[in-house]
C-alpha cells in the first residue's frame, strides 16, 4: 500500500492447480493482480472462476501452487493470520450473501460490531456512509427479501466495504441483473476502485461490461490462461478462441455441440 | 465385486461422516466459552429453540399425563392399589417420558428448524459470506444454537412432567375419584431427589447434546442445494428421534439397571 508497494502486485498466483474428484479444475495457473486496478477474470461458466476467488480467499486448499496476497501466502496462515487477512478483502457474492434475519441496516453494520468495539454512534455513522456510496441510505429498513437483485449487491457492496479493505473480490456482479442495475453496478465498481484506492477483482462472463472497467483482463478456459491482456489487446487477439469469447460467437474453436457419439449412430442406437 | 466394492464406499463414506461429525462437535465444545461475552446471542436461540417449542411440549405433557392416569387406574385398581396412581404417574414421566418424548418433540419442532435453518444460510452463501468477513460461522451460529439446545431440553423435560403430573391428577382424582391426599402423599413419599428426578434431568441433558449436535451439524454439513437441505432435515429427524430411544436404553440401564 505504501508508495514502492505500488509496482508490486496485491495477489500472485503461481502453478496453482486444484482438483475436484478426477477433474482439474486449475493446472498451472498464474495470474498477478496489480494494485489499484481493476483486473478482470473471464472465460466460459464452469471454468471455476468463483472457486478461483475462493483460493484467493483462503476458504478452499489448492493440491499445488501458492496465492500470495500482500506478501503473504494464504495457504500458509495460520488461523488468526487467515482472517485478519479476509478483514483486509472484501468479497462481493453472486447471491449477495445478506443474513436474512437482519435488516439492511444490521447487515452493513454487522463486521462493524463483530470486529470493533465502535460506539453506537459512530457505527450509525459509518453505515449511513456507506449506503449513501451505493445509493441505498433510503433503503435501511428494509430485510433482505424485500430487496431486488440489483438492490441486494450493492447493499452487499455496502458491507464488503464496511471495513474499508485493500481489495475487493466480485463474484459474477452483473449476472441476472436488469440493464440499469447492470450500469449502477459498473458505474460502482468503477468509482469505488477510484475514490477508495481499491484494487478489484471482477470475476465474469459478461464481455461488454467488464471490458468497460477494467484495466486488464485474464481469460480463462480449462484450467489455463488462455489470453491475457488490456480489453483492447484482447479484442485483436491472435488466438481465434479468445476472439470468439470476446465477440461472443456461438461457434468456433469452441464447439458448439458438447462432446457426443455420432449423431446417426446414437439416433439409431435407440432402435435396438 | 462390484458389489463389495460399494458396500466398502458405503462404509468409508459413514465413518468419515462420524469423523467429521466429532470433529465438529469439537469445534463447537471449543467456541462454548466464547459465549460468556455473547450472552445476547444465546437469549436469542433459547427463545427461538426453548420458548417457542412450549406450546406443543405443554399440550403433549397434558395428553401423555391423562392417558397414564387413565392407564394406570385400570390396571392398579384391578391390585387395589388405585392410591399408588400418583406414584405411577410421576416415576414414569420422571425417569422415562418427560425426556424421552420432550426430545423427540424437541427434534421434530426445533431440530428440524435448526437444520433447515442453517442449510438454508448454507445453500445461500451466508456462512461463506461470513467467513469471508473473518466472523467465523461456526461462533457466531452454531455455538449459540449447541449452547441454547443444552440449557433448553432439561427446562421443556421438566415442564413436560410437571403438566403430565397435572394431566394424570385431572384424570385420576377428578374424574376417577382416586383420594386426592393419597395421590400427592404417596408421590412426595417414593419420588426420590436423587435417584428419580435427578436421573431424569441428566438423561434430558444428554438427550439435548445429542439432538442439537445432529441437528446442527446435518445443517452444517448439507449439501447446499434445496433437495439436500430437505435430505438434511428428514436425517435430523430420524437420526434424533433413533438416537434418543438408543441412548435412552443405554442409560436406563447405566441408572436403574441394578434395582
Amino acid at each position: 500500500m505504501s508508495q514502492d508497494g505500488e509496482q508490486q502486485s496485491l495477489v500472485e498466483i503461481r502453478g496453482l492447480r486444484f482438483v475436484r474428484g478426477t477433474r482439474a479444475i486449475f493446472d498451472g495457473l498464474d495470474i498477478d493482480i496489480a494494485r489499484g486496478k481493476v483486473t478482470a477474470i473471464m472465460g466460459p461458466s464452469g471454468t471455476g472462476k468463483t472457486t478461483l476467488l475462493k483460493l484467493i480467499g483462503g476458504q478452499l486448499r489448492p493440491t499445488a501452487g501458492t496465492v500470495t496476497v500482500d506478501g503473504q501466502n494464504v495457504h500458509r496462515l495460520r488461523r488468526g493470520g487467515l482472517y485478519s487477512l479476509r478483514k483486509r478483502m472484501g468479497m462481493l457474492f453472486q447471491s449477495g450473501a445478506l443474513l436474512t434475519d437482519l435488516s439492511v441496516y444490521d447487515n452493513v453494520a454487522f463486521p462493524l460490531r463483530e470486529h470493533t468495539d465502535l460506539p453506537e454512534v459512530m457505527v450509525r455513522d459509518l453505515v449511513l456512509m456507506k449506503l449513501q456510496a451505493v445509493g441505498l441510505r433510503g433503503a435501511r429498513d428494509l430485510m433482505p427479501s424485500e430487496l431486488s437483485g440489483g438492490m441486494a449487491r450493492r447493499i452487499a457492496l455496502a458491507r464488503a466495504i464496511a471495513l474499508d479493505p485493500m481489495m475487493i473480490m466480485y463474484d459474477e456482479p452483473f449476472t441476472g441483473l436488469d440493464p440499469i442495475s447492470k450500469a449502477a453496478i459498473v458505474e460502482l465498481i468503477d468509482t469505488l476502485n477510484e475514490a477508495l484506492g481499491l484494487t478489484s477483482i471482477v470475476v465474469s462472463h459478461d464481455v461488454q461490461e467488464t471490458a468497460a472497467i477494467s484495466d486488464y483482463i485474464y481469460v480463462l478456459a480449462e484450467g489455463k490462461v488462455v489470453g491475457q491482456g488490456t480489453p483492447d489487446e484482447l479484442r485483436a487477439s491472435p488466438s481465434e478462441w479468445v476472439r470468439q469469447f470476446m465477440q461472443g460467437l456461438p461457434d468456433g474453436p469452441v464447439p458448439y455441440h458438447y462432446p457426443a457419439t455420432d449423431y446417426a449412430e446414437d439416433l439409431l442406437a435407440g432402435n435396438g | 465385486m462390484n458389489a463389495l466394492a460399494r458396500l466398502g464406499r458405503t462404509g468409508l463414506a459413514f465413518f468419515e461422516r462420524l469423523g467429521r461429525g466429532h470433529v465438529f462437535l469439537a469445534q463447537m465444545l471449543y467456541g462454548l466459552p466464547s459465549m460468556l461475552l455473547r450472552p445476547r446471542l444465546v437469549v436469542q436461540q433459547i427463545y427461538s429453540v426453548g420458548v417457542l417449542s412450549l406450546l406443543i411440549i405443554a399440550v403433549s405433557g397434558l395428553f401423555v399425563g391423562m392417558v397414564l392416569g387413565l392407564q394406570g387406574y385400570n390396571t392398579l385398581s384391578d391390585f387395589g392399589a388405585a392410591e399408588s396412581l400418583g406414584v405411577m404417574v410421576a416415576l414414569t414421566l420422571v425417569r422415562e417420558l418427560g425426556p424421552v418424548v420432550a426430545a423427540l418433540l424437541y427434534g421434530g419442532r426445533a431440530g428440524s428448524a435448526l437444520t433447515a435453518e442453517i442449510g438454508l444460510m448454507k445453500a445461500t452463501e451466508q456462512l461463506s459470506g461470513m467467513e469471508m468477513m473473518a466472523v467465523d460461522p461456526v461462533r457466531r451460529v452454531i455455538v449459540p444454537r449447541f449452547l441454547a439446545g443444552m440449557i433448553v431440553m432439561p427446562l421443556l423435560a421438566a415442564i413436560f412432567s410437571a403438566i403430565g403430573v397435572y394431566g394424570g391428577y385431572f384424570v385420576g382424582v377428578g374424574l376417577l375419584g382416586v383420594d386426592e391426599g393419597a395421590f400427592w402423599s404417596q408421590m412426595q413419599a417414593n419420588v426420590d431427589l436423587h435417584e428419580d428426578i435427578l436421573n431424569g434431568v441428566i438423561k434430558s441433558v444428554v438427550f439435548g447434546v445429542v439432538v442439537t449436535w445432529i441437528a446442527v451439524f446435518e445443517g452444517y454439513d448439507c449439501v447446499p442445494t434445496s433437495e439436500g437441505v430437505s435430505r438434511a432435515t428428514t436425517r435430523t429427524v430420524v437420526h434424533s428421534a433413533l438416537a434418543v430411544l438408543g441412548l435412552d436404553f443405554v442409560l436406563t440401564a447405566l441408572m436403574f439397571g441394578d434395582v
